[in-house]
């Protein structure tokens, strides 16, 4: 081809291109569609200012909960400030330990969200692996991964969680337990969120391993890892968004409710579901806005996730238009 | 049918004696009896003896055998925090946990069908935009938090209904049962209707997209073309064909609700298996875990195969393939 290109004209700058497909970007289907749907754009912005706010916690949070001589029990159990008894150095109210809720809750965000995203990742990455494996090689293997993937659907997932959490207790040490901690979540929750990606991949893998480019390479002798991973697998990513949005939003909840369980996040490392635990055992001397607060970053994360998954899906599924 | 039968028991046979195995596994790595039964002053010579006598040395499979005996003769050792005879601390726990659940089935059935029927066939747009909510809170609202907004509302500030317990139950024989006396039904109302949240939505949307589906079957416009009266065309013809997914569905679903107990008995201090196998794991106390285990697989394994069977009876179309 190159013979028919004219050096003269010179590419366009990088920046020019990516102002272009920024432009194209800006003016396609999908942003239309997205400003749409007031719903979609709220749960957005929400869901950026609590990513935000909730990766960075370290700076957004006006308190730093870790540090034993920054809090006072003198302080402790304050209502939100606009009530009586309520303090301005305390936005949203204070815990038993005096320390400022609105703090803990932006720690709180952090494990939850830190702990979410992981997960999620490593499912996504595992599912669709063991999906391009199970749909292109066909055979045993297929019956292998897929037998395997419908035991695992078949198994509640609290129960499975719970059970590898009893078993890392009974095996690790216990003062390296809490260190663990995070990483038996992350684990449990991955092991038991990878079947829905292996499915949707599978699917797909299986209608795209027939069609002429897939042939074409085998013709030039491209390898079966090749093909599976350079050409089939960028073909079947797409609808995977949809499936990693809404799982990102159950996994949260997962996390928040082994953390309520008192299997999760401990104490000393609080997610928000280990707050709304805590909360929960003062929630008869009145103190309602320790497990309220919490309770509603909580939901409305998990909502937000959710009605975008659905835009997500409905956008991209155009069967469904 | 017969043969079907019998194919189905041999796959129950061997899918116990999967999770007989994973429970004889953990026993196996998760702590040393002779550790728990000898002083620490013991000499290697009487450990030895020890393990030969509790028959440790013998080869695996020999064991694994010995193990199985011991389970259908209803001996899964003794807790190790308790100190009581794990088959009978499970039993009584039982009885608790399958009312909690079978009350909120009950619930679930009598409000998520009519809601199901009624949104399918109603052209109501305020009922469409309450399903949708409904099924958005239903993934978004984790069962926990469901638990202690009731809580809140109807103990703390309301004081209708106690917030934990069974109140007074009765024994009739080995069962003990919280649903003959006025206390044991104001306690089950919490912790049941928390519990049906998810299974109401479920069912919701089930009914409504079956019955939406049969709707708009060549049967059904036939109907409607002999004229026949709207509620017969509901009820007798498109209803009883949108039953049988239905029916499958919740019925396996079951289980999973079972499992999912857990959380509820948690939150409610519901003294059912689910708080018992909650304590079982944060005492790593392998012999109720490993019971437990066993216990909700046969539950899970009985549910599924007599579903399985009904549905083998109610649908004609199963027996010719």
């Amino acid at each position: 081809m190159s013979e028919f290109s004219n050096p003269q004209i010179q590419a366009p700058s990088l920046w020019a291109r990516a102002r272009q497909r920024l432009a194209a970007f800006l003016d396609s289907d999908f942003i239309y569609r997205f400003w749409q749907s007031k719903i979609t754009v709220l749960a957005f912005i929400w869901t950026v200012v609590l990513l935000v706010a909730g990766l960075f916690s370290h700076w957004t949070a006006p308190y730093a909960i870790f540090d034993a001589s920054s809090f006072d029990l003198m302080d402790s159990e304050l209502p939100p400030s606009w009530m009586t008894g309520g303090e301005t150095r305390f936005l949203l109210g204070s815990d038993v330990q005096g320390r400022d809720l609105l703090s803990l809750m932006l720690y709180g965000l952090n494990i939850s969200l830190i702990v979410g995203l992981i997960s999620v990742t490593l499912s996504l990455v595992l599912g669709t692996l063991l999906g391009v494996l199970s749909g292109y090689l066909g055979g045993l293997v297929d019956t292998l991964i897929m037998r395997f993937a419908d035991a695992m659907l078949s198994i509640p997932t609290i129960m499975f969680s719970l059970l590898i959490s009893g078993v890392a207790r009974g095996l690790l040490p216990k003062d390296s337990q809490a260190m663990m901690a995070m990483p038996i979540i992350v684990l449990s929750i991955t092991l038991t969120g990878w079947m829905q990606y292996a499915r949707t991949i599978r699917r797909l893998t299986i209608l795209e391993k027939n069609k002429e480019y897939v042939l074409a390479s085998k013709i030039s002798g491209g390898r079966n890892l090749h093909i599976m991973f350079r050409h089939i697998l960028p073909n079947v990513l797409s609808p995977i968004s949809v499936l990693a949005t809404l799982h990102l939003g159950l996994a949260i909840l997962t996390e928040a409710t082994l953390s309520f369980l008192g299997v999760g996040m401990p104490p000393d490392q609080p997610s928000l579901g280990t707050l709304i635990n805590e909360g929960n055992q003062y929630l008869f001397s009145g103190q309602w806005w320790v497990v309220l607060f919490p309770a509603l970053v909580l939901v409305t994360l998990s909502l937000s996730f959710n009605i975008l998954g659905d835009w997500l899906r409905d956008v991209l599924n155009p069967k469904l238009r | 049918m017969l043969s079907y039968l019998i194919k189905r028991l041999v796959q129950v046979v061997f899918l116990m004696l999967a999770v007989a195995f994973i429970s004889f596994t953990m026993f196996q790595y998760l702590g040393d009896p002779v550790n728990n039964m000898l002083p620490e002053s013991a000499t290697q010579a009487e450990r030895e003896a020890l393990r030969g006598k509790l028959g440790l040395t013998d080869p695996m499979l020999m064991q694994f055998w010995r193990f199985v005996v011991r389970l259908c003769h209803g001996d899964f050792g003794i807790s190790y925090y308790n100190q009581v005879d794990v088959f009978h601390l499970i039993l009584e726990r039982l009885p608790a946990t399958l009312e909690l659940v079978a009350v909120a089935v009950v619930i679930s059935l009598l409000v998520g069908f009519p809601l199901g029927v009624w949104s399918a066939i109603s052209k109501n747009r305020f009922l469409l935009s309450l399903v949708q909510f409904l099924s958005l809170l239903g993934v978004s609202l984790p069962s926990f938090l469901m638990g202690i907004l009731l809580i809140i509302v109807f103990s703390v500030w309301l004081g209708w209904f106690p917030s934990s317990g069974r109140g007074v139950t009765t024994h009739l024989g080995y069962w003990s049962t919280g649903l003959l006396s006025l206390s044991g039904w104001r306690s089950i109302v919490l912790p049941a209707l928390s519990l049906s949240l998810f299974m109401i939505t479920l069912i919701m949307r089930l009914v409504r997209s079956e019955m939406l589906e049969v709707m708009r079957t060549d049967y059904i416009k036939f109907a409607k073309a002999r004229g026949l009266p709207t509620r017969s065309l509901y009820f007798r013809h498109a209803l009883r064909n949108a039953l049988l997914p239905v029916v499958t569905i919740v019925g396996l679903q079951i289980g999973g609700l079972i499992a999912f107990a857990i959380v509820t008995e948690t939150v409610f201090q519901w003294p059912g298996m689910g708080l018992l196998f909650i304590q079982a794991i944060n005492y790593v106390d392998i012999p109720v875990i490993s019971a437990y285990l066993v216990f909700i697989s046969l539950i899970f394994i009985v549910i599924n195969t007599s579903v399985d069977l009904l549905y083998y009876l109610i649908d004609p179309r199963m027996k010719k393939s």
